[in-house]
């Protein structure tokens, strides 16, 4: 049978009620686990496996998979309405997403993100429908010397992209550069800057970092400036709902980070976050409104929200085909397969075809209902901007403290008799160095991309020079690397070549794109 | 629904002790992995089971299992209602961290379960059997890359044991640790490293579709209806099983030790534990009492000898 009569089918088992039921317990029970930070789909996945036991199993696959799509529509939410990131992957939609709600724009803005989510999964969903081996075959060419030139290309672009100051923003990159340094060595086992302090062996986890300096950083900046407590902040200003001009500004994002993220998803060493980063810089060049950019462009929510699901579809692709999970969740969803005596791999789609098929088919199905659940919840979610200041921050506080707790928070340190939690302690710390980064107007997500790809960058800088025996030239040897440092290069050289000749439209042009 | 589930996950995350619980099992890692997979397997027979009527798991992830160890050594002195679930992976975590808390700190009361590890290489590799790695190995130990787990992992200690027992210098062993058996798999997949060393669940069906060639396991037997030598039987006299074991908590009597052992024999020789195997594919290696202590004592022993010798440890 071929592809098309195969999806048909699954479609058909897909579209039983009871397969429906479950698909839509998992979307709503995903949306509500990424809406609150701290809970997220790994752990969600993680409780319900001991419950799900005597399921069937394309059911609690099917329901699996609904929570892990549900998880990345969610995390968006709080992103943009409270810039309180519940997950890695939507840190770059908080940076444009929150400055639109500022602006009365939060309609637009949550709608852009559930719609490029649908457009993202969708198409995601049916490339990995047809292209899952030809993809997979791709990304396991991947060495390790292609992966630290695909970071060298993220830390160029990305860089490049956040705030208004290169000097700026290269210093909040080094800090998460040396943040990430923080904990046990990957490659020798042995713990550097954590000071005989056993909660830090494991590093700096990154969701604490980001809800802290995001939320935390900006609930003190707020408290601590009474001025603009006065300062009236619009719900809704002109319509709840995407304008003709949004429509326009929106598609062409929401394509390119479909684009940028299910490749990126399906690399094993890839990562939701890294395609939200790619796309987010990307956005930022082509717009044509750059000037936008840090103050509520809506292709820096549309193009990043789209990656982000793309790439959870783009992570079932390895998770399938080879039984390889990418990410937290996927290797969850690979223990939910074993549990019941199926092993994801090559011989998956040849012994288990129909329930291989269904659950692709479930994926799309999951991938309507989250669309038709979200949108009407829109014009109630904005009205959560309305709340007076001090309520909304109060409410951010506990949410955030809550949330790490829930993730993170065993009492593991210890005063004396008092028991207490370390990650708080990390919370409230980085917290305050967020108030001092905004007071002080630097930049703050590279601090967060610092702490994301540079522990990913040394660990496969030293793979490749250890496979090599030392030999720096195995990281010019293969065709990918050598093609993502003439892209990394480019991406230098020709704003400074226009810089350099100096004259005419176009230097005035790449002035006020870079200012 | 959902109130409730949050209720339940709020609760489990953040480890209240629910009030009538029998045993509090703590998995030392992230939920997910083997160790938790352990713990809610062992919570789902002591109640089917009956032996117990309320069990409580709760995650405490970190550092290979040793973050997870001092919390319970700190807070679980005396309660004959705690246990941790634990394993090879953590004596050496123990080792490699410097952790001030070890294994002598709790109460081992039984080894529960294994895996081998099993050596593989890509299909169209040049190494067709374990002689001609250990040939290429001998001739220059550099030029042999092994991908597998964490650095001082139990992966990497059988590559520098197996190194070792062929008579190569184990700190020339060129290991490149990836964060799991699936990013290993990736790498020996795409040709990236020479050998892939890892828990044999990780390979299994790379190994059966064709994909991988398994050169041989690191267990003391072959497993069943399997054409996989083991190491002994390629020449090679080594043996490296990854366990799993459950402690309970410092400072219990002996009768409570020994309460606990019983409830422990119970649930391992109890239909739906032996069920549990056979879905996981895990060994049985139930070991308990002196025997435990003495097999326990010798593999920390061989541990911190072979992390000395490939340099992890001073």
């Amino acid at each position: 049978m071929d592809t098309f009569g195969l999806l048909a089918n699954g479609l058909l088992a897909a579209l039983q009620w009871q397969n429906l039921l479950y698909a839509l317990l998992g979307v709503t029970l995903g949306t509500a686990v990424g809406v609150l930070p701290g809970i997220g789909p790994a752990l969600t996945v993680a409780l319900l496996l001991p419950v799900t036991y005597r399921l069937d199993p394309t059911g609690s696959l099917i329901m699996f998979a609904g929570i892990y799509y549900g998880g990345m529509y969610g995390g968006s939410t709080t992103s943009i309405l409270l810039n309180t990131p519940g997950e890695s992957a939507s840190i770059v939609t908080a940076l444009e997403g929150n400055k639109m709600a500022r602006k009365g724009r939060g309609g637009p803005a949550l709608a852009t993100a559930a719609i490029g989510s649908f457009v993202a999964g969708l198409i995601a969903t049916i490339a990995l429908a047809f292209l899952a081996p030809w993809v997979v075959k791709v990304a396991l060419s991947f060495g390790p010397a292609d992966y630290f030139a695909l970071m060298v290309l993220a830390f160029i672009t990305v860089s490049a992209a956040f705030g208004d100051s290169p000097l700026r923003g290269v210093t909040a990159l080094f800090i998460g550069l040396g943040l990430g340094v923080i904990g046990i060595d990957l490659q020798t086992g042995q713990a550097r800057l954590a000071f005989g302090i056993p909660d830090l062996l494991d590093g700096i986890e990154v969701t604490t970092l980001a809800v802290a300096l995001f939320a935390i950083g900006e609930t003190l900046s707020i408290a601590s400036s009474r001025t603009q407590m006065k300062e009236e902040v619009l719900a809704v200003k002109g319509s709840v709902w995407m304008t003709l001009e949004d429509w326009k500004r929106s598609w062409g994002p929401w394509l390119r980070g479909t684009l940028i993220g299910f490749p990126i998803g399906a690399m094993p060493a890839g990562g939701a976050e890294i395609g939200t980063f790619f796309s987010y810089a990307a956005e930022r060049r082509l717009s044509k409104h750059p000037e936008e950019f840090g103050h509520g462009a809506i292709e820096g929510v549309a193009g990043p929200e789209a990656a982000n699901n793309a790439s959870a579809a783009g992570t079932l692709v390895p998770l399938l085909t080879l039984g390889l999970p990418t990410s937290a969740t996927a290797a969850i969803m690979l223990a939910g397969f074993q549990q019941f005596g199926l092993q994801p791999g090559p011989l998956l789609f040849a012994n288990n075809a129909p329930l291989v098929w269904s659950l692709i088919a479930s994926l799309l199905v999951a991938n309507f209902m989250l669309l038709v659940l979200n949108l009407p919840l829109i014009g109630l979610w904005v009205k959560l901007l309305t709340v007076p200041k001090p309520w909304l921050y109060a409410g951010i506080l506990s949410f955030a403290t809550l949330g790490t707790l829930g993730a993170n928070g065993a009492m593991s340190g210890r005063l004396g008799p008092i028991p207490f939690s370390f990650e708080l302690l990390i919370l409230l710390a980085f917290g305050i160095l967020g108030y001092g980064l905004r007071r002080f107007g630097y930049p703050i997500a590279p601090v967060v991309i610092g702490l994301i790809l540079g522990p990913l960058s040394e660990q496969q800088l030293r793979r490749a020079l250890a496979i090599s025996q030392g030999d720096p030239m195995v990281l010019i040897h293969s065709p990918i690397a050598i093609t993502l440092y003439i892209v990394a290069a480019a991406a230098v050289l020709i704003p400074l070549y226009f810089r350099i000749r100096g004259k005419g439209a176009v230097l005035s042009q790449m002035a006020s794109d870079e200012d | 629904m959902n109130k409730l589930l949050l209720a339940a996950l709020i609760s489990s995350a953040i480890a209240v002790p629910a009030f009538a619980a029998d045993y509090t099992i703590m998995a030392p890692a992230a939920p997910g992995g083997g160790w938790d997979q352990t713990a809610r397997s062992m919570q789902e027979a002591f109640q089917a089971e009956g032996i117990s009527g309320n069990v409580q798991v709760t995650n405490v992830p970190g550092a290979g299992g040793t973050i997870g160890l001092a919390q319970f050594v700190n807070q679980s002195t005396g309660n004959p209602n705690a246990l941790i679930v634990g394993g090879y992976v953590m004596v050496g975590a123990v080792l490699t961290n410097a952790s001030p808390v070890s294994l002598a700190n709790v109460t081992p009361i039984a080894r529960l379960t294994g895996e081998s590890d099993v050596i593989v290489v890509p299909a169209a590799s040049e190494l067709k059997t374990v002689d001609d790695l250990v040939a290429k190995l001998k001739a220059d130990p550099g030029s042999v890359s092994w991908a597998g787990g964490s650095a001082g992992g139990v992966d990497h200690i059988a590559a520098g044991l197996f190194a070792k027992t062929v008579g190569v210098d184990p700190t020339t062993v060129n290991y490149i640790a990836f964060s799991g058996g699936g990013e290993a798999l990736a790498a020996v997949l795409g040709g990236q490293v020479t050998v892939g060393i890892s828990g044999l669940g990780e390979f299994d069906a790379q190994i059966k579709s064709g994909d991988l060639r398994a050169l041989a396991t690191t267990g003391s037997a072959r497993l069943e209806g399997s054409d996989i030598p083991t190491l002994g039987e390629a020449g090679v006299a080594l043996v490296v099983e990854n366990w799993r074991m459950v402690a309970a908590a410092p400072g219990i009597t002996d009768e409570q030790k020994t309460a606990i052992s019983a409830d422990v024999e119970k649930l391992v020789t109890s239909a739906t534990w032996k069920q549990t195997l056979e879905t996981k594919g895990w060994q049985d290696m139930y070991l308990s009492g002196a025997d435990f202590d003495t097999q326990l004592a010798a593999d920390i022993d061989a541990t911190s000898a072979i992390l000395k010798d490939i340099g992890l440890v001073q």
